[in-house]
């Protein structure tokens, strides 16, 4: 059977997120649980979780997880990693035996500081280095998989339910002031811990629940940009076009949002002349990067979240509030779990982002 | 010398229990097929001029009518078929150059009948058209590589001129001359009324079509008939075609004897001459010549217009669309060696050039791996025949598709493949008034209105099972494409998998 990469997996699920405005501290097992009565939404073949501002006392360095499948290959990796980054710190990520989590990889986590004098050399900034990096391990090196590349923030993600997944990580024993969680129902068994989500690059990190059908449309145009779809899902390809239309162009959040969640021409046209100038000229230039299908995501980066629906709204997902903190999640269920007082029980419309960010200083 | 006889290739059947000798057929065939036999009082037929037009059949009010493939056949080789035995005693008789119309009619693969279309089940769902919206809008024309902000913040959204289409599909060119006053008149009306735009081919626009000028396309070809500044003005879009599908390498010869009238004074030539078009642009000689065409017309047209550059599908057409994707062309157009014409040497028509679904499909990468795709649409063509080659192609990677075939049989073109001859009896390849009269623009247009609405539909159908509502969804969206019965490179090419896979 062809692995993850090697074919197209589709795959239904289930997402929950939650945030703290104020950027107060959340441990991992508030969202971990709240995964628990969307159990059936997944099936076992993959579950994982993105925190924010989990490391604080490295906020300044870039933190790498990565899985190897041998430890030649983590030596191979590291010494990449050295030709390229100074490595502050490097140590296996703390797990927990489950009997529910098998055949487990060698996980790692590196902090890690590029090269000043090769970011003079490659003539980009850091981001760009790094993210270069990533997809040049991704891409060529066997048996080694980076699958969490950001700043004061991280990935863990496994084969398994979700709720095992983060028993597995010890989760509780972490404090972010934002989360995202994934569950996931793919249709055939890979049985590759790479495959499961969040998946992320730099900073954001995207979980999302749906099938595309503009996939080959967007990874072929996205690949023209230097990325590189290895895993062949709807999640890789939504997170390089963000990365690609939010770093690299510059485009706001709400902007990123109306190309590829885009509105009809039919409400475009309905808009002020000011608008429609706007959403026309995005539709234009950025029509390859237009998503169809159903699709329900979470977007994170440093500072916020963004839930956004496809445009027909074709997969569920309800956000809610209570205090400082907002919740995202596919079923009400969830966040019940996380709040039972949640307020403001709301199903954003087909294409309308809601988009939550921290207090400036407050992450 | 005696001329080889040749036998007619068709035969008039005329069932005599019907016939009432009206001699309709008679009067309808500019060919002088049918003729009154006053002393036995039946029709009679000459079946040696007989092009199987079916013209006189589809008018017999009693259906007394139908032409049928002549049985009387040359002794059987499959080396020496008849038609090659008989192309040859046409040469020795003539000493001249074969002359064949509309596109090639032999046997090659048809990659659009080995391609299937995917739907959605159970993991995604299908779209009903009915119930949602399912858009079809498509603008062609370069695409900025980065946005730009003013100094507020705000997106500054001027971009290179784009044709707005509302369905990926456009009448191609097909110059007045080559057909009627009429056929061009439906066609301009037709794609004004369903917001695409017609071609006017290399023969200039004739006065009465101005008004139409937001839905045309404007070609600039070697010859530069009919080309001057309000012809540029008057178009949505100008096109330089270096090449055409069904005659790759050599240029046009439109006879003096149909160089009358309006065509004269729209073709800007005098009365009686011939209109040669050269086989290249005498200014163009190598890419960079035609980069300065390209700006040339820019200047002509102060930006405002988009600059189609159309070429013929050769073997090297990759590198060839690379290039011109270079030049500063905002819109390529590529025509497949199935395309039409009004005349073209057979040898040419049948032997050069290659099928459009791979020209598209190594273009359409190619730009992508050299990162330019986003600063040129292409347009294909040559030939496209239904909804569903519509939608193969835009998988493939096309931006739209030009259709010339589809529209004149949806006019009454039965395909009989003599448009050289000037003697359309369905008064679309000809100038004679008493046949142009035949094809009333206001049915024509209706009807080529009702063809593209037709497959607008279909399109609208195949895209809400595949789940896609917008069509720039299904653009280059080669997953949605499986082959069938194809060998691994042509799969390679193509860049698809077999099905089952």
């Amino acid at each position: 059977m062809k692995l993850e990469g090697e074919v197209r997996i589709p795959s239904g699920c289930a997402i929950a997120a939650v945030i703290s405005k104020d950027g107060k501290g959340i441990t991992g097992d508030l969202i971990y649980n709240a995964m628990k009565p969307m159990h059936d939404r997944s099936n076992g073949l993959g579950g994982g979780f993105a925190a924010y501002g989990i490391y604080p006392e490295y906020k300044e360095l870039f933190a790498f997880h990565i899985f190897f499948d041998h430890r030649s290959t983590r030596k191979e990796c590291e010494a990449f990693l050295k030709e390229r980054f100074e490595i502050v710190k490097g140590e296996l990520i703390p797990t927990r035996k489950l009997p529910q989590i098998t055949d487990e990889p060698i996980i790692w986590r590196y902090f890690v500081r590029p090269l000043s004098s090769l970011l003079i050399s490659e003539q980009v900034d850091e981001n760009e280095f790094v993210a270069r990096s990533v997809m040049k391990i991704n891409t060529s090196m066997k048996g080694a998989y980076v699958f969490s590349s950001g700043k004061n923030m991280g990935c863990f993600k496994a084969v398994g339910y979700p709720e095992d997944v983060g028993v597995f990580y010890k989760l509780e024993e972490y404090e972010g002031y934002s989360w995202t969680a994934h569950g996931r129902y793919p249709t055939n068994t890979p049985g590759w811990w790479g495959g499961a989500h969040p998946f992320s690059l730099l900073d954001s990190s995207v979980v999302h629940n749906g099938e595309i059908s503009s996939y080959d449309a967007n990874r072929r145009f996205i690949e023209m940009f230097g990325y590189k779809c290895t895993l062949q899902t709807d999640t890789e390809v939504i997170t390089y076009i963000l990365d690609h239309l939010i770093r690299r162009q510059g485009l706001t959040l709400e902007e990123a949002a109306s190309v590829i969640a885009a509105p009809f021409w039919s409400t475009i046209n309905g808009k002020p002349e000011k608008e429609k100038e706007k959403l026309t000229y995005l539709r234009t230039v950025f029509s390859s990067l237009l998503i169809t299908g159903p699709f329900s995501i979470v977007y994170g980066w440093n500072g916020g979240l963004m839930a956004l629906n496809d445009r027909l709204k074709l997969r569920s997902m309800i956000t809610a509030e209570k205090d400082d903190r907002v919740f995202i999640a596919s079923e009400e269920a969830a966040v019940r779990v996380m709040e039972p007082d949640a307020e403001n029980i709301y199903a954003p419309a087909g294409g309308e982002p809601v988009i939550v960010r921290v207090k400036e200083g407050n992450y | 010398m005696q001329e080889h006889y040749i036998y007619p290739e068709f035969e008039v059947m005329r069932n005599k229990d019907r016939c009432i000798a009206c001699r309709v057929c008679e009067r309808q065939c500019a060919n002088e097929v049918h003729r009154f036999d006053t002393e036995l009082g039946v029709m009679i037929a000459d079946e040696a001029r007989c092009v199987n037009c079916q013209r006189c059949v589809s008018l017999c009010p009693t259906h007394a009518l139908k032409i049928v493939k002549s049985d009387c056949r040359l002794r059987e080789n499959a080396n020496w078929s008849d038609s090659t035995i008989k192309e040859i005693y046409k040469q020795a008789n003539s000493g001249g150059v074969l002359l064949s119309s509309m596109g090639n009619p032999k046997p090659f693969p048809v990659y659009w009948d080995k391609i299937l279309i995917n739907a959605s089940q159970v993991t995604n769902p299908p779209i009903d058209p009915l119930r949602e919206p399912m858009e079809t809008k498509v603008f062609l024309g370069k695409k900025p590589d980065d946005i730009r902000r003013d100094e507020n913040g705000e997106l500054i959204t001027e971009i290179s001129p784009q044709l707005e289409l509302s369905m990926p599909v456009m009448f191609s060119a097909m110059s007045y001359g080559s057909i009627s006053y009429n056929a061009h008149a439906s066609l301009a009306r037709a794609a004004t009324e369903l917001g695409i735009c017609y071609n006017t081919g290399e023969g200039g626009l004739h006065e009465d079509f101005y008004v139409y000028g937001p839905n045309t396309v404007v070609q600039v070809a070697s010859g530069r008939f009919g080309v001057h500044k309000n012809y540029l003005e008057a178009a949505a879009a100008v096109e330089i075609k270096m090449g055409q599908g069904a005659k790759p390498g050599i240029g046009g010869h439109l006879p003096g004897t149909k160089i009358v009238g309006d065509i004269s004074r729209t073709r800007m030539i005098p009365e009686g001459s011939d209109a040669i078009s050269p086989a290249p642009h005498h200014d163009i000689y190598s890419i960079e010549d035609l980069r300065q065409l390209v700006f040339s017309l820019k200047e002509a047209t102060e930006y405002k217009k988009p600059i189609i550059v159309k070429v013929a599908a050769v073997h090297n057409i990759a590198a060839i669309a690379s290039g011109i994707a270079r030049s500063g062309a905002d819109i390529i157009a590529i025509d497949g060696f199935r395309g039409g014409t009004g005349a073209a040497p057979t040898r040419i028509r049948d032997n050069v050039g290659i099928p459009i679904e791979l020209a598209l499909a190594s273009v359409d990468q190619r730009l992508r791996d050299e990162g330019i795709r986003n600063n040129v649409s292409l347009v294909v063509g040559g030939s496209v025949r239904s909804a569903a080659d519509v939608v193969k192609a835009i998988a493939l990677g096309a931006d739209a598709v030009y259709v010339a075939t589809a529209a004149l049989l949806a006019m009454g073109c039965h395909l009989c493949r003599t448009c050289q001859s000037g003697k359309c009896n369905w008064g679309i390849a000809t100038q004679r008034p008493d046949l142009v009269k035949r094809l009333n623009p206001d049915i024509g247009s209706q009807r080529l209105v009702n063809l593209m609405n037709a497959w607008r539909h279909e399109i609208k159908e195949l895209m809400g099972g595949m789940g896609i509502n917008s069509i720039e969804s299904l653009r280059g969206n080669r997953l949605m494409l499986r082959g069938v019965g194809l060998t691994a490179k042509e799969l390679e090419i193509l860049g698809i998998s077999h099905a089952g896979e």
